[in-house]
């Protein structure tokens, strides 16, 4: 059971990956972030299993949840104003700091 | 039985994230984004973990699929823009590398995944030799709980203003401004 959950995370790892090199779409490419989030997650779950007493794996895995929509509800706000300013949110056309 | 229902959650998560990573259409893939977080969650209870599947079902499917609705809402016309211009095959020449780099980094993972045997690590023989491991009658939250307010304080009092920070400057990013300075 451990090395099956073990490779569908890395599956899922590398799925995020592809999302995020390729797609032209910066919601695209923070799900792609997400899914590789989710992947550590899996991971941290599937090894918390054998530490009953500490229970380190579930609670990280809980860490690892609040700080992944932490980081989507910055990104989409950073989408938001890139939008704003540039009228595309594809992140090649993204190369200016300042306006 | 268990082991058909694993094989079915573990292949809905693939499929799905597949998906995700093939479809043009933005919101289909948020749709299907949201069918993989819902198995990962069931392959969560598989792991005897089900505070952390009842957590990622409520922050997930209700906060940050929510959030990246709104935000494809308010850049939507870019988007169909997109649509029409975007090439029809799955595989074109510029997602080349990316693909090349997605599948050669997965043999890495699973061949060193395959190599370790993780079923057979020192730690976890040891874990399951003195009773160390979660069984499925086992009720955990209390646990989860108790070892949040005391063991893993700091880190929770850290994560929380670390979660208010954000969320504060994610207000702050997405606010309307009056006048540029």
């Amino acid at each position: 059971m451990l090395t099956y959950l073990l490779l569908i995370g890395a599956g899922l790892f590398c799925i995020g990956i592809f999302i995020v090199l390729s797609k032209r779409n910066a919601i695209q490419v923070l799900i792609g972030i997400e899914l590789i989030l989710n992947a550590a997650i899996l991971n941290l779950v599937a090894f918390g299993k054998y530490d009953k007493l500490n229970n380190g794996g579930q609670t990280f895995a809980l860490f690892a949840i609040v700080l992944a929509g932490a980081a989507a509800a910055v990104a989409l706000a950073i989408i938001l104003n890139v939008y704003k300013q540039y009228k595309t949110i594809d992140p090649n056309a993204v190369d200016k700091l300042k306006d | 039985m268990e082991q058909i229902v694993f094989f079915v959650l573990g292949f809905v998560v693939l499929a799905s994230a597949l998906t995700v990573a093939a479809s043009k259409n933005l919101v289909r893939s948020i749709f299907m984004f949201f069918v993989t977080l819902f198995a990962l969650a069931g392959l969560y209870v598989f792991a005897l973990a089900d505070f952390v599947a009842i957590t990622q079902v409520v922050i997930y499917v209700g906060g940050v699929l929510v959030l990246m609705l709104f935000a494809f809402m308010l850049t939507n016309k870019e988007v169909l823009n997109n649509l029409q211009q975007g090439s029809k095959r799955f595989i074109s020449l510029q997602k080349l590398p990316a693909l090349l780099v997605a599948v050669l980094f997965l043999l890495i993972l699973v061949n060193a995944i395959i190599k370790a045997q993780p079923d057979n690590l020192a730690w976890i023989q040891a874990s399951a030799q003195s009773g160390n491991v979660i069984s499925p009658t086992d009720n955990m939250v209390p646990n989860i709980g108790i070892s949040l307010m005391t063991r893993y304080l700091l880190p929770f009092e850290a994560v929380s203003i670390f979660l208010m920070m954000a969320l504060i400057g994610a207000a702050h990013l997405a606010r309307k401004e009056e006048h540029k300075f």
